[in-house]
């Protein structure tokens, strides 16, 4: 059913009309124009389409548009602020993180999710976070690396 | 930063695809999109000076104009056209500094266009670790040439000899006259060169590289970090709708009835039904797949009894006549010379490549002419096969690759580019289809599953004397012995290409295919031969070892690995394997912990050594080493796919288990120097060596000898409970 969602989304307020059982992925991706979460495995089984709800990283294939009501979203397209690159942004691109980049959006708002609530994480604590987050490249051990050095670099307090 | 396509317009300011035209349709359309056309001497079209042979099928239409790869804007700016496409393995950097090495301009002022048909220079595939040992010879010479030309047409403005021209970040300087020069961009205003070197100068030496050589990171990662970095299916044009399609359930399956009114009800939605085609259309992608499930069909599903169990016994009984890929002596002699026989058989399942991003395409049928964004290996494979299947002309038809999310052999197929250009031309309208997570399970060329046969001897003196090599289904690629063995004969019984009735589904290539299959094998084998003749396995390899880059990758990651000799199995779970894979010469040794009771392997540690020859680009080779490390965990532990009657089982990630986080070991690469050669491959050589390193792992940590990838807990469970 056609219903009026309100949320902000990077940092705007947005509105729209929209069937509220339909999926957010989908939402941000046809309506909204916001490509940067990817569909790789519709089941929430591989972390593509994370998108950040009031800063903890979710599926948005799991999420139905009706439920962010309300909500903060941020997506990687909100990650930069005033054209400079997020610290965990600019530690993929320093520690070359990436190999096709598909799952990267994803590595990058989970790594944020996780840089939120464990400023200072282990290595294992970052290993056990980002394992449902997959990448068939072969970046993890980047991956692993940027995110301890965004956590260094970030210690000043920027997020 | 790069410019990739443009993918808003048909028209730009590109030179086109010479593949596809004639080389004066080529210069017309170059010129009239440069502005017009600069005819400094007319020449025909005859090569003028020998360049790279343009040989077999991954050559021959690779054209020998450098225009075709380079261009000089009047700004001064380069662009470096590649038929070549980006999935994550790194060309995109290593061929612009492989341009801005020979051109002599800064690496920053090189763009690169990659996989576009229309622009680019033809290219059989981006597969095979052939970008930088194959294709990028090419590119280097056409520099090269652009650089000579340009310092004749600096010599004739500044008039003076060429010989007093030397050149530098795009400028050209006379050494005699100081403040007399003149940049590229001056020289050429943006348009096309046609002159041509008669002699081509030699290409820079390894020792002379500036660019080539050092380490750059990525150039693409602003973007992919950013979410700018667009995907196939990431493109919109007006009226574009998604389409999905009725798929069997099974491979091997025929459609008896489809009953498609109840999607037609569906407001907006429209049923295509061509032939085998069945597919409906929406603007909106959750609609189409409601449309998609309201469609009812019954299928005619075989049984064929053949499953992920019986497969092996099904590829043997249908085995092909072998092709003798090596042989020497004589195997009989070898025999009686034994006074030890080592027989075993291996068997590997089928493995599904799982990239992230699915197969996907935009096809935009218009006329008598198609566009298309795809994901795909092959820009110029797709090209013809829409082109056959549209029944246009080559020429009518454009591919357009943005970044491909990983491929790794999957992507050489692309029957979705084909299915969303004939719905495109059926519906009128541009026509987005991205493959769900299990379309892209049921549709993948899977590497086929295969067994290798061995049977083996030690003389008195415990050395080799024999080997008896089979390998089924496979393939031949990596089998070949080069070990010092005086009687030997490598037989390959059907190469991983076969065609249909063997396999249950498709099957195809995976990075570096067949060779993974067979260095697993080979390299078991060989530390079950090392342990019968009570010899240290590392020892025992270099026993028979003459190759010289074979022995120094060897002594390498020995050297890292810090191996001690010992008898195997030792019960330290250490592992060696080594092989030659697109030319490279890799070694790695593993160190595994094997819990007894649980059967589940854990990967401490893994040390690769690859000699490549001369190294473009040592960062992105370092990185190519760690993903086939992280990746080959898969197949060697894992990964399966498991089957029934054509029934794929195994349709995302909640079964088929690809590594991860948790799954990693500590990786250390080591890159042997060896720039006396010219860059070998280096996407694939470091997974090759994956099954076998962590199988002779196994067996040194418990005796318990794995003969079945990948070494899932309960195929090590039992494997010990064999060795006892």
């Amino acid at each position: 059913m056609t219903q009026t969602i309100q949320f902000t989304l990077n940092g705007k307020p947005v509105r729209i009309d929209v069937d509220g059982e339909r999926t957010l992925l989908w939402v941000l991706r046809t309506d909204l124009g916001l490509t940067g979460a990817k569909y790789g495995c519709g089941e929430g089984l591989c972390g593509a389409c994370t998108v950040l709800v009031d800063g903890e990283a979710i599926r948005s294939c799991q999420m139905s548009a009706g439920d962010v009501q309300g909500k903060t979203i941020t997506t990687i397209e909100g990650l930069e602020k005033n054209g400079q690159l997020h610290p965990i942004q600019e530690a993929f691109v320093r520690h070359d993180a990436l190999q096709c980049g598909f799952c990267t959006p994803g590595m990058i708002l989970k790594a944020h999710s996780l840089l939120s609530s464990n400023p200072e994480p282990t290595r294992d604590d970052i290993i056990h976070a980002m394992d449902e987050n997959l990448c068939r490249c072969g970046a993890h051990v980047r991956i692993i690396q940027a995110v301890q050095a965004a956590s260094e670099g970030m210690k000043g307090g920027r997020s | 930063m790069m410019r990739k396509q443009d993918h808003t317009g048909m028209e730009s300011n590109l030179p086109a695809s010479p593949a596809s035209l004639s080389r004066r349709e080529f210069l017309k359309r170059m010129g009239l999109l440069s502005g017009g056309l600069i005819v400094y001497c007319s020449v025909g079209d005859s090569p003028l000076f020998a360049r790279a042979p343009r040989e077999g099928f991954i050559g021959s239409n690779v054209p020998t104009d450098f225009n075709a790869f380079v261009h000089i804007g009047a700004d001064n700016r380069v662009t470096c056209f590649v038929g070549k496409i980006e999935m994550g393995q790194g060309p995109i950097t290593s061929f612009a500094q492989m341009a801005a090495e020979e051109l002599d301009v800064a690496y920053e002022s090189v763009d690169m266009v990659m996989g576009d048909t229309d622009h680019c220079p033809w290219d059989a595939g981006t597969w095979g670790s052939l970008s930088t040992r194959h294709y990028g010879l090419f590119v280097k010479e056409a520099a090269c040439e652009a650089k000579g030309v340009l310092k004749e047409l600096a010599a004739e403005k500044l008039s003076c000899p060429v010989q007093n021209l030397v050149t530098k970040n795009g400028m050209i300087f006379d050494k005699d006259r100081p403040g007399s020069q003149v940049s590229y961009g001056d020289l050429t205003a943006g348009k096309i060169i046609e002159r041509h070197l008669t002699d081509l100068p030699p290409l820079k030496s390894f020792s002379e590289y500036g660019i080539s050589g050092k380490p750059y990171l990525r150039r693409d990662s602003f973007d992919k970090v950013t979410g700018r970095a667009k995907y196939t299916a990431d493109f919109r044009v007006p009226g574009m709708v998604y389409a999905k399609i009725v798929r069997p359930p099974a491979h091997g399956a025929t459609l008896l009835h489809a009953d498609t009114s109840a999607a037609w009800k569906i407001k907006d939605v429209q049923v295509i039904q061509e032939g085998d085609l069945i597919a409906v259309l929406h603007p909106d992608p959750e609609i189409a797949e409601k449309a998609l499930a309201a469609i009812k069909t019954e299928y005619d599903n075989p049984k064929t009894g053949i499953d992920d169990q019986t497969i092996f016994n099904h590829l043997l009984k249908n085995a092909p006549h072998p092709e003798i890929a090596s042989a020497a002596g004589n195997l009989k002699e070898g025999e009686k010379q034994s006074v030890s026989i080592v027989e075993e058989t291996y068997f590997n399942g089928y493995v599904a490549h799982s990239p992230m991003e699915p197969h996907a395409a935009l096809a935009l049928v218009e006329g008598d002419h198609a566009t298309l964004w795809a994901s795909t290996q092959t820009p110029f494979g797709v090209r013809q096969l829409v082109s056959q299947a549209l029944g246009f002309s080559l020429e009518k038809v454009r591919i357009i690759t943005p970044f491909v999310g990983g491929g790794f052999g999957g992507k050489a197929a692309s029957a979705q580019a084909v299915e969303a250009a004939r719905l495109s031309r059926i519906s009128g309208k541009p026509v987005m289809l991205v493959w769900t997570r299990k379309e892209e399970f049921f549709l993948d060329t899977f590497r086929p599953a295969a067994v290798v046969k061995i049977r083996s001897g030690i003389d008195t003196s415990g050395r080799m004397s024999f080997w008896d090599y089979q390998v089924y289904f496979a393939g031949k690629r990596g089998c070949e012995i080069f070990y010092e063995i005086p009687h030997h004969q490598e037989s390959v019984y059907g190469e991983w290409q076969i065609g249909p009735g063997i396999h249950p589904f498709a099957v195809g290539p995976w990075r570096a295919p067949a060779a993974n299959t067979n260095i697993y094998a080979r390299d078991l084998h060989i530390h079950l031969m090392a342990s019968r003749a009570g010899k240290d396995p590392l020892e025992f390899r270099l026993d028979h070892l003459k190759d010289k880059r074979m022995r120094k990758v060897l002594e390498t990651v020995a050297a890292q690995f810090g191996w001690t000799a010992s008898k195997t199995p030792g019960g330290r779970g250490y592992g060696i394997s080594c092989g030659i894979d697109a030319e490279t010469y890799v070694a790695s040794m593993a160190e595994v912990e094997v819990d007894r009771t649980s059967g589940q392997i854990q990967v401490k540690r893994i040390v690769c050594a690859q000699d490549m020859g001369q190294v473009i680009n040592p960062q992105g080779a370092v990185i190519q080493m760690e993903g086939c490390i992280t990746m080959g965990l898969g197949y060697a532990l894992t990964e399966e796919v498991r089957f029934s009657d054509g029934r794929v089982l195994d349709v995302n990630f909640d079964t088929y288990s690809i590594p991860g986080f948790s799954s990693l070991p500590q990786i250390e690469t080591i890159i042997v120097p060896n720039s006396a050669l010219p860059p070998k491959g280096g996407g694939e050589p470091a997974i090759v060596c994956m099954g076998g390193v962590l199988a002779t792992a196994v067996y040194d940590a418990t005796g318990a000898k794995i003969c079945r990838l990948p070494m899932t807990p309960e195929r090590v469970k039992l494997a010990l409970k064999t060795a006892g």
